[in-house]
């Protein structure tokens, strides 16, 4: 559909331009002021050309903010919600939609129940719950009265043995993040669209359950893990309300954390060129991926409506 | 062959998974044992068993406990130390809803969120009707405007509260030179705009997505019959495009409501911090404020009671926008 609209395709230019020019400002000024020194950053009028001190303010926002171990921590943080949400996630579809069991509906709408609540609206509790998450099990045997026969049978106190404290821990700040099916929910609406015969052909065969699910249905979803895989990375990366809760110690701090941190208050030397330039290295990691993987993270989106 | 694959997808992306979400609701409705079940299938309870129940048990420790327990704190009084909880009934509710400070916040959160979700999808609408219509530059139109999404809501936050410090920000010194004032440590109204541009600019990359995939769903038939007909693009666009992505537009509405109203904790933290005196104190940051800041645990666990129950009817209405994308649907 050839048209010459020669005012209109001049105005959507102008309206990408200026939206364009909107989205990268914020970051050529952030960039701008990555580059000067704590004198430079604080004159009037604030200049439009960078400075030469951008890779100086790096180096020092690194060391300033330990961000060898932050970095490492995000890392470890993200990676392990992509893997773990995607493993939990891909089991549980595959049981409920390619196993007949009883109380099948009950676990779906168990699983499908956890998509109302966001975690934000939950903060206290599931912080209490990550910071003694043995609190259910003692509460189950001593309700049960086993606490008490264990005790008297092996003088073994087991309100002793379940004390987890996952604060300032790995499990505690991956944990309660994949605490949600969308995931689960994706794959489940996946798997329906798989043709029916590639499972009886595969029983005809011989093929077991286990056999199916790694021969044959892994590899039709590789699109959609690579898909979801991307927005679990950025929402992994991106948290910041969890691990600020979680994590006290501040060598178990993420990356964004860090960068939270490096931020001016009133009261302090506006070294708004250290945090600007620590800014860039944080956004990195999601900004590459977005960019180098923009087909399947559009994809991803649009699947996941989220 | 993934990449054909995907490719195939993309061009009915927006028709494709909604249908899916929708058609499961509907699917659910005849409660049987059998319903979202494969016809081919296994019977193996115990390997299904096994399956599932990683999910099972991180769900029961991480969301159905803390979720308990958040209903039953939102009707005792505990003392920040947790020594002595006291059943009080409706007190924490009914303290709360006659709390001005509540009251303010609540409408502080209902305006900000109507206006971000306005603002954010007018203009995600105008970028995206313009890049259905460029041909020139489009990838890199769309790749940059992608990128705020990378960018976490905190580092928004930073960016923005930068740019507007009266003291050392470029934009407002730039404000200032015009002669007006500028100060979002002490003008609640001037932070309340930082808030709001900070998460638009945030924002609009959501939208712009599922509206140029939207726009590019649209039947082409039906643009090529009205162009015989003579209707130009913009004519084109409100007659023909907009009806038919308006269940796209209601999602949007439903998702931008879900963000304003909890997604934006980052954004604020790192703005205002909730100031000046509580100006831009949205219903989530003071969830966090009263219950980890005030150790005020009861009147935290009400209010968070009352998000879940807004979280849950916005749930509802998001899976109604899903299915009423597919009556849509040419």
């Amino acid at each position: 559909m050839i048209e010459r609209n020669l005012g209109l395709t001049i105005f959507c230019h102008a309206v990408l331009l200026l939206g364009a020019a909107a989205v990268c400002l914020p970051l050529y000024f952030a960039f701008v002021a990555g580059s000067l020194t704590l004198q430079e950053v604080q004159q009037t009028p604030f200049p439009w050309v960078p400075g030469t001190h951008f890779f100086d303010n790096i180096v020092s926002a690194w060391n300033q903010g330990n961000f060898s171990r932050l970095y490492f921590n995000s890392l470890v943080v993200t990676i392990g919600i992509v893997i773990g949400k995607l493993s939990i996630s891909l089991i549980a579809a595959f049981a409920i939609t390619y196993f007949r069991f009883p109380f099948r509906m009950t676990a779906f709408w168990l699983i499908f129940v956890s998509l109302m609540l966001p975690v934000e609206v939950r903060i206290i509790p599931t912080y209490e719950a990550v910071a003694d998450a043995g609190a259910p099990l003692r509460w189950l045997f001593s309700a049960t009265g086993l606490s008490g026969l264990i005790e008297t049978v092996s003088g073994y106190r087991i309100e002793a043995a379940l004390q987890w404290n996952m604060i300032n821990s790995y499990g505690g700040l991956i944990l309660p993040l994949i605490a949600s099916a969308s995931a689960t929910f994706l794959f489940r609406q996946f798997f329906l669209t798989v043709p029916e015969e590639l499972c009886e052909a595969a029983r005809l065969d011989g093929a077991g359950p286990v056999k199916f699910f790694f021969d044959i249905l892994l590899p039709l979803s590789r699109a959609n893990i690579a898909a979801l895989s991307i927005i679990l990375f950025l929402f992994g990366w991106n948290q910041y309300l969890w691990p600020l809760l979680f994590t006290t110690d501040d060598s178990m701090a993420t990356a964004i954390l860090g960068l939270k941190d490096l931020v001016p208050v009133a009261d302090t030397a506006p070294a708004w060129n250290i945090a600007m330039a620590a800014a860039f290295f944080v956004m990195l990691p999601p900004a590459v991926i977005i960019l180098v993987m923009q087909r399947w993270f559009t994809k991803g989106l649009v699947d996941s409506g989220k | 062959m993934p990449d054909s694959n995907v490719t195939t997808e993309m061009g009915g992306a927006t028709a494709r998974p909604p249908i899916a979400l929708g058609l499961a609701l509907t699917r659910l409705l005849p409660r049987t044992s059998e319903s979202g079940l494969k016809t081919a299938h296994f019977r193996k309870p115990w390997i299904a068993a096994g399956l599932l129940a990683p999910q099972l048990l991180i769900l029961l420790f991480f969301f159905f406990i803390p979720s308990y327990k958040a209903l039953s704190l939102a009707f005792v009084q505990v003392d920040p130390f947790g020594a002595r909880e006291i059943f009080v009934g409706f007190e924490n509710f009914s303290r709360l809803l006659m709390s001005p400070d509540y009251q303010r916040s609540a409408f502080f959160t209902l305006w900000f969120t109507a206006v971000q979700a306005f603002v954010t999808i007018a203009l995600a609408m105008l970028f995206a009707f313009a890049t259905d219509f460029v041909i020139r530059g489009r990838g890199i139109y769309k790749s940059v405007i992608l990128m705020p999404y990378a960018i976490a809501p905190v580092i928004s936050g930073v960016l923005w509260a930068f740019l507007f410090n009266p003291a050392v920000g470029p934009m407002a010194q730039f404000i200032h030179s015009l002669g007006l004032p500028w100060d979002p440590n002490r003008r609640p109204f001037d932070a309340q705009m930082l808030v709001i541009v900070a998460t638009v600019w945030k924002h609009i990359c959501y939208d712009y997505i599922f509206l140029v995939a939207a726009l590019l769903a649209v039947p082409h038939s039906l643009l090529e019959a009205a162009k015989l007909d003579g209707a130009r693009p913009v004519r084109r666009f409100f007659t023909i495009s907009l009806p038919l992505i308006t269940p796209t537009i209601f999602f949007l509405i439903v998702m931008n409501v879900v963000y304003g109203l909890f997604e934006t904790f980052g954004i604020i933290d790192a703005v205002t911090k909730g100031g000046p005196a509580g100006a831009t104190n949205t219903l989530v940051y003071k969830v966090f404020q009263d219950g980890f800041v005030q150790l005020n645990l009861g009147s935290s666990a009400a209010q968070s009671v009352i998000l879940m129950i807004v979280a849950i009817l916005f749930t509802v209405l998001q899976f109604r926008a899903l299915e009423r994308k597919v009556n849509y649907q040419v």
